[in-house]
This record gives structure tokens, sequence and C-alpha cells, in this order.
């Protein structure tokens, strides 16, 4: 089959790789029929996450069509129409058990790895590195799901791939970033970036019920679609000073919890800033740049909630710590569990409450993947959100 | 198989936590043999020939660090990079004092330095015991099922060989022997008989190899109800007397250089059949969950 193969730091290729099998009863192969490249994938691309090797399958965005299941697999038949959330869990721990399955204690068989670097272990990941698993990723035309009994839900025939594509991770994502805010009546929520993840925790946060939401960022069709979406507020953040313009925002509040949807690879737009952590995430004494989080800490008024979506991997510099302490802030955060947003995401998408395929700007077939990291990586010809027909 | 000779290369099995040490040590090396002036100014100190000269050596010695941690991880290179974080600390507290340096500078580096410092100390402890002596291993986990199906599952002795990563067969004699066998890398086995010594339903079961083992060993696995409905709390203790001598060195090989780390993916491979039935395998671990396969991955696609 054809895949989209990691060859390095920005370097992907679409190459011929073996279909995969059945390594186990409880999986199942899926024809993918479309698959996204995700903001994730970028920390892969650019090498910031470490334990990749040569030749791994990316993607962990794909649904399509099952076309084998092992002998464990009861509840789906070879024809379903199904999508497959990033997360691989068992369905059977306590995690998954507790519905937190991003950090099931089953699915990752390179457990160790992480948890010599973050204290105990976290789930497999499709398509993620090695200390995710080293599972092959979906950015291919066919793809083994193992606890394919737990994860993959089948979807409406009458509801194209685009407008349920996304359940597989960022409308999830962004959902769970703004739940984990607890939103009451009144209040008021900043995200920081609109990529994907932003878009879908700022029009979250309002199906979640909040007064009004503020979108920052410096690409300014992202914030256009973000506002043409819902009926958000922007802030482009090279224009303005966000920790001021958020406080004048809100009588001098700061608003009522934060959101990064930024992660590890923030941008800044002071130059020395930049500079200077960027050289310390390239001589590995910090792995995240961290600005978009140190900001959203600064502003979240006192006793609010930072959610963090964005990823980090391992250490971060200058964390501000003591406005956290001082200022009785939570910080809540983690991979999505995206297993339990499925079937009430599913619901709002029927209902018409949210049609996800908003966030698509390119339609790519998976030969031209390289062409859909690039584009995506520089934010080029207006790049949101790539889907990949294989 | 193609296992086997990966299996033989133990130089390359280590922890992901030594391995970025590693990592970080050519980092700060490469930077402060190429740009020592640069580097000195980072950290606050006046950039004349004199430091430059001492940075280079510094650099030049992170390197050779960080190259030894990363092809072999015994804890000899650990316990060097830990006697370079001192040196280290000692240089950076000699900036501080002197003037021509920036003091506020100087302080965060060497609060960095310190930190790296006692990451290098707990990976030196936790790289195992000399060969050559007993070796001990305590590994926990929580299965979450009842303690009498849980012991009843570790009971059944003839199905351990099932989620070892090196017990191979398990032949059950009577209630009491077993004779087992293990197999090292490049095809060697270790065989012995064991009996159980203790045997308690639900809570704990002991056992220990008769004499004439290739190595001696012995272990317990106690089962414990977890609070509030979380389980069972599973407890796995082995002792091992690795001999001198060609078996020691085998069994040394079989266990890694990590015996707890070999014990803990044994409880994790048994929890995920408990769990879910079965072990969990990727493209990158075919096998399931395997210290020595951890860092010689596989590229994470289908094999043909
Ligand atoms: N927690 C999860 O389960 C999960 C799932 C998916 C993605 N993510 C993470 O979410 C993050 C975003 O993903 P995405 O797909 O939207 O990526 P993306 O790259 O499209 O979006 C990131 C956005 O952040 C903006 N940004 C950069 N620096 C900023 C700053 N200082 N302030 C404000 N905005 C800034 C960028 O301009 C960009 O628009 C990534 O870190 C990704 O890994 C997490
Ligand atoms: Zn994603
Ligand atoms: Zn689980």
């Amino acid at each position: 089959m054809r895949a989209v193969c990691w060859m390095g730091v920005h370097d992907v290729e679409v190459r011929d790789v073996p279909d995969p099998v059945i390594m186990n009863d409880r999986d199942a192969i899926v024809k993918v029929t479309s698959t996204a490249i995700c903001g994730s994938d970028l920390h892969l691309y650019d090498g910031y996450i470490p334990t990749m090797e040569k030749g791994d399958i990316l993607g962990h965005e794909f649904m399509g069509e099952v076309v084998e299941v092992g002998a464990g697999v009861s509840n789906l038949r070879v024809g379903d129409r199904v999508v497959v959330p990033f997360p691989i869990a068992c369905g059977s721990c306590n995690a998954c058990r507790s519905g937190l399955t991003s950090v099931c204690e089953n699915s990752n068989p390179n457990a160790g790895i992480p948890e010599k670097l973050w204290g105990h272990p976290s789930c497999g990941i499709f398509g993620y590195s090695h200390m995710a698993g080293g599972y092959a990723g979906g950015q291919a035309e066919y793809a083994r799901v193992p606890f394919a009994d737990v994860g993959p839900m089948k979807v409406p025939d009458e509801l194209p791939d685009d407008q349920v594509l996304f359940l597989t991770d960022v409308f999830p994502t962004g959902y769970m970033g703004a739940e984990l805010c607890d939103i009451a009546p009144g209040d008021v929520i900043a995200v920081w970036g609109a990529g994907p993840v932003g878009q879908f925790a700022a029009a979250s946060a309002f199906l979640l019920g909040a007064e009004r939401v503020i979108l920052i960022d410096r690409f300014e069709e992202r914030l256009r679609i973000a506002r043409e979406n819902t009926a958000v507020e922007t802030l482009h953040y090279e224009e303005v000073d966000v920790l001021d313009e958020l406080k004048t925002l809100t009588g001098g509040r700061g608003p009522d919890a934060c959101i990064d949807a930024v992660g590890m690879e923030a941008h800044h737009p002071s130059a020395p800033v930049e500079a200077y952590d960027k050289a310390k995430q390239l001589s590995r004494q910090e792995t995240g740049r961290p600005h978009a989080l140190r900001e959203a800490i600064l502003a979240c008024r006192s006793g609010g909630t930072v959610s963090v979506m964005g990823v980090y991997g391992g250490v971060v510099d200058k964390f501000p710590m003591g406005a956290v302490m001082n200022r009785s802030l939570t910080i809540r955060s983690g991979q999505c569990h995206v297993h339990r947003y499925l079937e009430p995401l599913l619901q709002h998408i029927r209902a018409g409450d949210i049609d996800p395929s908003f966030i698509i700007t390119h339609h790519l077939p998976l030969e031209d993947a390289a062409h859909g990291y690039d584009i995506f990586r520089q934010k080029q010809d207006d790049c949101l959100k790539v889907v990949l027909r294989p | 198989m193609g296992d086997e000779r990966r299996d033989t290369d133990d130089g390359r099995d280590r922890t992901a936590l030594t391995r970025s040490l590693g990592w970080f040590s050519l980092a700060l090396g490469t930077a402060q043999v190429l740009a020592p002036h640069r580097v000195a100014r980072l950290i606050g100190v006046e950039p004349t020939p004199r430091t430059e000269t001492l940075m280079r050596a510094v650099g030049t010695q992170e390197l050779l660090l960080g190259a030894g941690v990363l092809r072999r991880p015994p804890r000899g290179w650990l316990w060097s990079r830990v006697a370079g974080d001192i040196s280290h600390l000692a240089m950076l507290a000699a900036a501080i004092g002197s003037d021509d340096g920036q003091r506020e500078r100087t302080a965060k580096a060497t609060a960095a330095v310190a930190a790296i410092g006692v990451v290098d100390l707990v990976a030196s402890l936790r790289a195992g015991g000399d060969a050559g002596r007993a070796v001990r291993s305590v590994s926990s986990l929580t299965v979450n099922r009842a303690p009498d199906e849980v012991y009843r599952r570790w009971r059944r002795l003839e199905d351990l060989p099932g989620f070892s990563s090196h017990v191979t067969s398990v032949e059950v004699r009577d209630r009491r022997r077993s004779h087992w066998v293990a197999t090292a890398p490049g095809g060697t086995t270790v065989e012995w008989d064991a009996e159980i010594v203790a045997d308690v339903p639900g809570r704990r079961i002991a056992w220990r190899s008769l004499p004439g083992a290739d190595v001696a060993n012995e272990g317990t696995i106690r089962f414990a109800p977890a609070p509030g409905d979380r389980g069972t709390e599973v407890t796995l203790e082995l002792r091992y007397d690795v001999p001198g001598g060609g078996a020691g060195r085998a069994i040394a090989r079989m266990l890694g250089e990590h015996p707890e780390q070999a014990a803990e993916d044994d409880l994790r491979r048994f929890k995920q059949m408990v769990e879910t039935g079965q072990v969990v395998r990727s493209d990158g671990s075919p096998d399931g969950t395997r210290s020595r396969r951890q860092m010689s991955q596989q590229p994470a696609l289908p094999r043909a």
C-alpha cells in the first residue's frame, strides 16, 4: 500500500510499504477514506518529539471502512464505516473505566519510555513516535486498529467524511479544552491559537455556555474563519499587547478561563524572546517554547482555570509558577480522551449545532502529503486544515 | 530469527532518561567546543582566552560523556556524568564568585546544571547492581480485577511464558514443584527446578529454585486489595544469585542491564493479559512490552 512515512526532520515521503495485518484478536483493519494532518504532526515533522524512526508511518486522524476484523471483535463488521479515535485504549483498565482513555494503562507496548520521562506511562497513539507505542499511523491506504472493539465508532452514511473526520481528534480536543474550564454563566473564555484545535475550543466554549470567547493568533485569515462561524472576538497578537487588551476587554478581571491551543512550538512577537527559547529548545535545555502558556497564566483572572490542550513533550523554562500559586489558578490538561466525546459530539453534528468541516482549507490526494505538510507548517496559502484522500 | 540478532545487542538496551542525558551532553558539548565564547556569555562569564580554553576542555569532556552514555548505558558512564556535573558546578560557583561575570545569568546556569545533576544521580542509582552478586528487584502494578482472580492467573504457572519476556516454558510437576526453562540471547538456555514455599490463595505465592539450578533464584508475589475498588495491588519481588562465569553472564544478559525493568515488563504484560486478554503489540514492538526492545525499535510500519 501507499503510506506517508517520516524520513527525518522536514522530510516526509509517500512510499510503498506492506499492507497491515491482524496481530491480535481484538484488531481490525480499516481502509482509509480520509485522513488529516494535525498540528501535533508538525511537532514530529519539526523534530521536537524524540523516538521517531526513519520510515515510521504518520497520521492519527483517520476514518474509513472496516475490511477485516479479528476473532475478538464482535461489534464491527466488514463494510462498517468508522471514525477512529487517535488514542489507543483497551477499555478495561482503571484509566479507561474512568473515561481517561488517553492514559490507558495497557495500550503502549513501549510504556517504559514515557514512564522514565514523565514518571508514569501514557497511552499508545497512532503514528506518533515510539514512546507512544511505535504504532503505524493512518496517513495510508490501510491501517491496523488495535482494540477495535473499543475505539472505532460507526458513523451514519448521510454524514460525509468531512463532517465526521474531526471526531477522531481536533473537535473532541477543542471541546475537552473548553470542558476543562467548567464554564459558568457569564464566563469569558480566552483561547490562544486559531488552528483547528483553537477553532473548536472557541466554538465549544459557546456550546458549553460561555458569555464571550476571545481568540488570539496572528493569522488574520484564521481569525476571520473563526469570526464567520461564531460570535467570537479576536485579537491579533502582533498588533496589540495581549495582556493589556484582555484586561481592557474584561473590565480588568482577566478571562475566567484560558485555553492554550498552541503548544510547544509557540511563536513570540519579540525576536530576542523567540531566539532565547529557540536556543534553549535546540540545545534541549527545554523541550517546549511555552510563550502562549506563560501568557495564558498571566492573563487568567485570579481563581480561574488554565486549560492546556497544546502538546508539550518534556520540560519548559520560565514557567510562572508564582502566578499560579499566589493567584489560586488551576491548571488542567491532557491528551484528549477522545472516546468519551464521540457519541455526544456526533449528536451535536447531527443536530446541526456545528458543522466541523468549516476548518478544511485543502483537500489533497495522499500522494501530495509532502506538499500538505509544507504549507500547513508554513501557514501558506491560508492553510488551516489539510485532508488527504488515499 | 531477526529478533535474536537485536537481542544480543545489549549495548543498546538503555532507558530514555539515560539517552536524553546523553543527547543533552552532546548538545551542550558541541556548543562549548564550537562556540565557547557564546556559551561563556550565555552563562555570564567574561569570554577571555582563558575561559575559552576552559570552556573547550569542558565541552570535550561533555562530548565524550554524551557519546559514552549513548553507546553503553552502564553505571560507569553515568557516574562520570555525575562527576562532570559536580566539576561544572564548581566552575560555575567560581564564576559567580568572580566579578567579571554577570551573577544572575551564572546563577541560573548553576541551577540548571544542579537540576541535571540530580537527574544524573537518580539515573546512576537506578542503573542497577553489578554482575557477580545477587540481583534483586521489586516492582508493583495495580490490576483492575479482584485479588482472587489475579492470584489464580499467576498461580497457573504454565501460563507464565505467555507474558514473560524470557521464561519459555514452565512444566508443573506437582502442586509444589515445577521445571523452568528460560532463554538468554544467542540461543543460551538456563534451566532450574523450583518449588513453591508459600501459597496463600488470594494473598501470596513464594517460590525458590532447588539446588542444582543454573542460576539460583527466588521470588514472591503479593496480592492486596487496592483501596476503593481499584482492583489488586500486585508486588513482585525477585532475587537472582548471579554466579561468575558463563552462566552468570548469560543470566545477566537475559535480565538485561536493568533487572527491575525486565520484571516490570513482565508484570505489565501480565496486567495486559488479565485485563485485556492479550499482550499488546505494535509495528515498532511486535513482541509487545519488552525493555530491551524499547530502545532498538523497528520502524512503525507493517512487516512484509
Ligand atoms: N491535547 C490533545 O489531545 C491535542 C490534540 C490535537 C492537537 N493538540 C495540540 O494542539 C496544538 C494546536 O494544534 P493545531 O492543529 O491547532 O495546530 P496549528 O499549528 O494549526 O495551530 C497553532 C496556532 O497557534 C498559533 N500561535 C503560535 N504562537 C502563538 C502565540 N504566542 N499566541 C497565540 N497563538 C499562537 C499559530 O499561529 C497557529 O495558528 C498543537 O500543540 C497540537 O499538538 C493537542
Ligand atoms: Zn491530532
Ligand atoms: Zn485502558
